[in-house]
C-alpha cells in the first residue's frame, strides 16, 4: 500500500471513529427532550455524556485537519463547496459545546430550557448535514474545471443527500439509545424509556438506511465499482443493523450497541470503499473530466511520509488515552438524589 | 476594505480569529498557572486546603471559557477550507502539516485531560489528577506553537519549493526552526501568561479590597504577579526583537509601524504621535524623539531604515505592479496602543512585585494598588488584539509572505452565502462572548465558596458502595 492510499484510510478511520463516537453523543442529546421528564433525568442523561463529548468532537477536527494536510485539494474543494452546510454545521456546534457548561450556571429553568434547545438543535443539524456531507461525497458536487464548486445552497438538497441526512439523523438516535442503555441505571425508569426509543427510532434507521442503499444503487451508482470483495461491506452494514433488534429484544445491551457502533463503520467503510474503488475524492456533476482524483488530489511524498511518522505516534497513543477516559467514567449513572454533584466541590 | 467576497472573507477570517484568540489566550495562560496552584495544593499538605480551593476557584473560571476556545478553535479550522481554498490548496502541503499536528499532539490532550481532572475528583488518586491538569497545560502550549509555528511560516515561508500551482514542502526542520515562528510563539505565549496572570490578579484584588478569603486570595495575588512579571518580560522582549527583525525579513510592515514614508535618516527619529495621509503617501503631523528610533531597531543610536516609497519601487521590480503598502493607519495606530498598554503592564506587575518585597503581608492592604490591579483586567486583551491587527495587517497585500496574495487565495464562493454565514457567526459570537463575560464575572464576584446548584455534570454517583472508590478518598 503507498502512503496516498494510506492516507486516504485514515482519513476513513478519523471520519468513522468522529461518527462512532460522536453519533452517540449526538444521538444522547437528540432524545433528551423525549426521555427526561424531570431536571434530575435531564442532568443524569447529560451526564452519561459530560466526559466524553468533547474528547470526541475533536475527532471532526483531526478529520478536516488530516484531510488538510495530506489531501489538500480535496479539503480545499468539498469545504468551499459545501460552504452553507459547513456554516450551519459550524453555528450549531458552537452553541451545542457551551451549552454543556452554561446550562447550569445560572438556576433558572428558563435558562436551562434554552440550552437545552440549543444541545438539541446542535446535536440534531449537525448529525443531519454531516450525512448529507457523506452522501454529496459519493453524489458528487458542481465541479468545474478549476476545481471549484458552482451553484447555491438548494442545490445540495437532492433526494439523495436528504435521504442520506435523515438515515444519519436516525441511527445515530439509535446508536444513542443503545448507549445510553450501557451508561444508565438498569432499575431506573430512564433505562426502560431508553430501550424503547432504541427499539422505536431503530426500525425508522433501518428504513431510511434500506432507502438510502437503494437509491445508492439505481440512481447514484454507488455499487457500480464494486467487485465481489467490497460488497461484503454494505451486507455486513445491513446484517449488524439487523441485528440490533435482536440484542434489543433479547436484552443484550452491550451487542445492541456493538452492532449499532459497527453499522456506523461499516456504512462509513462502504462510502469510502466506494470512492476508493473509482479512484475519485468527489465526483463533478458537470463532467466526468473534471472529477477530483484520488492521487491528484494528494499532497507529494515528503508530507506524507512526516505526515505517516506523527499518525503513526499519535493515534495509537490518543486512542489509547480515550479508551481510558471511557474506564475510569465507566459506572452507571442513575437520576437520584447525591449522586448529581458529586463531579464538584 | 471593499465589501467583496474577498473583503468579506478577510472581515470573517479577522473576526473568528480575534473571537478565538479572547477565550484562548485566558486558556493558555490559565492552564499553567491553575497546574502550578494544583502543584502547590499537592506538595504543601499543611496548606493542601486553600491551594485546592483555589484550583477549584479558578478551574471553574477555566472551564467556563475553555468550552468557548474549544468550539470557537472548530471555526478557526475550517474556514481554511471554506473562506480560502485556493490558499488551502496551495499550501495544504506545508501549512497543514503544523495544522494536523496541532490537533494530533494538543487538542485530544487538552480536551481528554480536561474531563479527567474535573470530573475525576473522586476518581482518581491526586498525583494522577496533578498530572491531568498539567498535560492540559502542556496541551495548550503545544496547540499555541504548532500554530503560531503556522502564522510564522505565512509571515516568512521557509523550506519550500514551488512546484506548478502548489508549494512542495522541502524541509521540515527549516519549518519547525523558522526564527520568525519562534519569536511569535515566545510573544503570543508571553502575552497569554499576562492575560491570565492579570485576571488572577485583578480577581484576587477585588476580594482583598473586601477582605474576603484572604487566605486564599493573598497567595493567588503573588502567583499572579509571578506569572504577570515574566509573561510581560517574555512579551516585552520577544515583541522587540521581532520588530527588529521585520525591519530586515517584512521591511514594509516595519516602515508601516512606524509611518515611514521615505527612508530615515540616521540616527533615526521614533514617531510618537502622527497624522498620517494615506493617500498623498506623507504625514501631516508627527512628533518625533531623536534617536529612539535607532535604539528600538538596532540598539545602538544610529542607523537608519527605509521608507514605505522605496519599498515600494522595490517590491514593484520584485512582484510586479501593484500596491504594497498596507492600511498604514491601522498598523501605526495598533502598534502604539500595544507598546503603550504593554509599558503599563509592566510596570504594574513590578510594581506589584516591588511592594511585595518592600511592604510583605502589607501588599494584601495597600488598596490603591489593588484597586489599579481592577484596571488592568482588560488591558491584557486590549494589547492583544491590537498586536494581532499590526502584525496581520502590516503583511498585507500578502498572505504568503512575497508568494501568495490575499486576493489569490480566496475561495469562489458567492457573496450571499459569505455575506450570510458572516452574519451568523457575528451572532453567536457576540452572544458567546457576552456570556462568557457575563459568567466569569459572575463567578469571579460569587468568591470561594460560592458553588452553583449544579456544575455541569460528570458521569454522577459511582453507587455500588465499597468497590474500590473510597480509596481514592479526596485528602482534604
Amino acid at each position: 500500500m503507498d502512503l496516498i492510499t494510506l492516507w486516504f484510510w485514515l482519513i476513513a478511520l478519523t471520519f468513522t471513529l468522529y461518527f462512532f463516537l460522536e453519533g452517540f453523543d449526538f444521538g444522547v442529546d437528540i432524545l433528551r427532550p423525549f426521555l427526561a421528564k424531570t431536571e434530575a433525568e435531564e442532568r443524569a442523561l447529560v451526564g452519561t455524556i459530560g466526559p466524553f463529548w468533547d474528547g470526541n468532537e475533536v475527532w471532526a477536527i483531526a478529520a478536516a485537519g488530516v484531510m488538510f494536510s495530506t489531501f489538500p485539494v480535496w479539503y480545499g474543494t468539498l469545504f468551499s463547496g459545501l460552504y452553507p452546510v459547513f456554516v450551519i454545521i459550524l453555528l450549531s456546534l458552537l452553541m451545542r459545546g457551551v451549552s454543556f457548561e452554561y446550562r447550569n450556571q445560572v438556576d433558572q429553568p428558563r435558562w436551562r430550557a434554552f440550552w437545552d434547545w440549543m444541545s438539541f438543535l446542535g446535536s440534531l443539524l449537525p448529525s443531519f448535514f454531516w450525512g448529507l456531507t457523506m452522501a454529496k461525497l459519493i453524489e458528487g458536487l458542481p465541479v468545474n474545471a478549476e476545481e471549484r464548486v458552482v451553484g447555491g445552497f438548494l442545490d445540495v438538497f437532492t433526494p439523495f443527500s436528504v435521504v442520506g441526512g435523515l438515515a444519519t439523523l436516525l441511527l445515530f438516535m439509535l446508536h444513542g439509545a443503545n448507549f445510553l442503555l450501557l451508561r444508565l441505571h438498569t432499575d431506573t425508569v430512564l433505562y426502560t424509556r431508553a430501550r424503547a426509543a432504541a427499539l422505536f427510532w431503530g426500525a425508522l434507521a433501518t428504513v431510511a438506511i434500506l432507502a438510502f442503499v437503494v437509491m445508492g444503487y439505481v440512481t447514484e451508482g454507488l455499487f457500480n465499482s464494486f467487485g465481489v470483495g467490497p460488497w461484503l461491506f454494505p451486507l455486513a452494514a445491513g446484517l449488524t443493523l439487523g441485528s440490533i433488534w435482536f440484542g434489543l429484544t433479547t436484552r443484550r445491551d452491550v451487542f445492541a450497541f456493538l452492532m449499532s457502533s459497527l453499522t456506523i463503520v461499516f456504512s462509513i467503510v462502504t462510502i469510502f470503499i466506494a470512492l476508493y474503488t473509482r479512484q475519485i475524492v468527489l465526483p463533478s456533476t458537470l463532467d466526468a473530466a473534471f472529477n477530483l482524483g484520488l492521487r491528484e488530489s494528494a499532497s507529494q511524498p515528503y508530507t506524507l511520509r512526516l505526515m505517516t511518522w506523527v499518525g503513526g505516534i499519535f493515534l495509537p497513543l490518543i486512542i489509547g488515552y480515550q479508551i481510558w477516559n471511557y474506564y475510569v467514567f465507566r459506572e452507571r449513572v442513575r437520576p437520584d438524589e447525591g449522586g448529581l454533584n458529586k463531579g464538584y466541590d | 476594505m471593499d465589501f467583496d467576497v474577498l473583503g468579506l472573507s478577510r472581515f470573517q477570517f479577522a473576526s473568528t480569529s480575534i473571537f478565538h484568540f479572547f477565550f484562548v489566550s485566558l486558556t493558555v495562560g490559565l492552564a499553567f498557572l491553575i497546574a502550578v496552584m494544583e502543584g502547590i495544593a499537592y506538595f504543601r499538605k499543611d496548606k493542601a486546603h486553600i491551594y485546592s480551593n483555589m484550583t477549584n476557584f479558578f478551574g471553574h473560571l477555566f472551564l467556563i471559557n475553555f468550552a468557548v476556545g474549544v468550539v470557537t478553535g472548530i471555526v478557526q479550522e475550517f474556514q481554511f477550507g471554506m473562506n480560502w481554498s485556493q490558499y488551502s490548496k496551495f499550501v495544504g502541503n506545508i501549512f497543514g502539516v503544523p495544522l494536523a499536528l496541532e490537533v494530533l499532539m494538543a487538542f485530544f490532550l487538552e480536551s481528554t485531560f480536561i474531563a479527567l481532572w474535573w470530573f475525576g475528583k473522586d476518581r482518581l488518586r491526586p498525583v494522577v489528577r496533578l498530572a491531568s491538569i498539567w498535560l492540559v497545560a502542556i496541551g495548550t502550549q503545544i496547540s499555541a506553537f504548532w500554530i503560531v509555528l503556522a502564522n510564522g511560516w505565512m509571515h516568512r515561508p521557509v523550506g519550500y519549493e514551488v512546484v506548478g500551482d502548489q508549494a512542495f514542502l522541502t524541509d521540515f526542520s527549516a519549518v519547525v526552526f523558522n526564527y520568525k515562528a519562534w519569536l511569535y510563539f515566545l510573544h503570543v505565549q508571553g502575552s497569554a501568561w499576562t492575560v491570565a496572570a492579570f485576571l488572577v490578579l485583578g480577581i484576587s484584588a477585588y476580594h482583598l479590597l473586601r477582605r474576603q478569603d484572604v487566605e486564599v486570595f493573598s497567595r493567588s495575588l503573588r502567583i499572579g504577579l509571578v506569572f504577570g512579571a515574566i509573561g510581560t518580560v517574555f512579551s516585552a522582549t520577544s515583541g522587540h526583537r521581532a520588530a527588529q527583525v521585520a525591519r530586515y525579513d517584512q521591511p514594509m510592515k516595519f516602515a508601516a509601524m512606524e509611518a515611514q514614508w521615505e527612508t530615515s535618516t540616521s540616527p533615526a527619529p521614533w514617531s510618537a504621535v502622527a497624522i498620517i495621509n494615506e493617500s498623498e503617501r506623507r504625514n501631516d503631523f508627527n512628533v518625533e524623539i531623536p534617536y529612539l528610533g535607532s535604539l528600538l531597531a538596532y540598539n545602538r543610536p544610529v542607523g537608519n531604515y527605509e521608507g514605505m516609497i522605496p519599498l515600494q519601487e522595490q517590491y514593484e521590480e520584485q512582484y510586479g505592479p501593484g500596491n504594497y503598502i498596507p492600511p498604514v493607519t491601522w498598523v501605526y495606530w495598533n502598534f502604539r496602543i500595544m507598546v503603550g498598554l504593554g509599558v503599563i503592564l509592566l510596570l504594574a506587575a513590578f510594581g506589584g512585585v516591588y511592594l511585595w518585597w518592600r511592604k510583605r503581608g502589607g501588599l494584601n492592604d495597600t488598596r490603591w494598588y489593588l484597586r489599579l490591579l481592577l484596571l488592568t483586567i482588560p488591558m491584557p486583551w486590549i494589547a492583544n488584539f491590537c498586536g494581532w491587527i499590526t502584525t496581520e495587517m502590516g503583511r498585507q497585500p500578502f498572505m504568503v509572505y512575497g508568494l501568495l496574495t490575499t486576493s489569490q487565495g480566496v475561495s469562489a464562493n458567492s457573496f450571499g452565502e459569505v455575506f450570510v454565514g458572516l452574519v451568523g457567526l457575528w451572532v453567536v459570537y457576540l452572544a458567546l462572548i457576552g456570556l462568557d463575560i457575563y459568567l466569569l464575572t459572575v463567578t469571579a464576584r460569587a468568591g470561594v465558596h460560592h458553588k452553583p446548584e449544579a456544575q455541569m455534570v460528570a458521569a454522577p454517583a459511582p453507587n455500588y458502595a465499597g468497590e474500590g472508590f473510597q480509596e481514592y478518598d479526596r485528602r482534604n
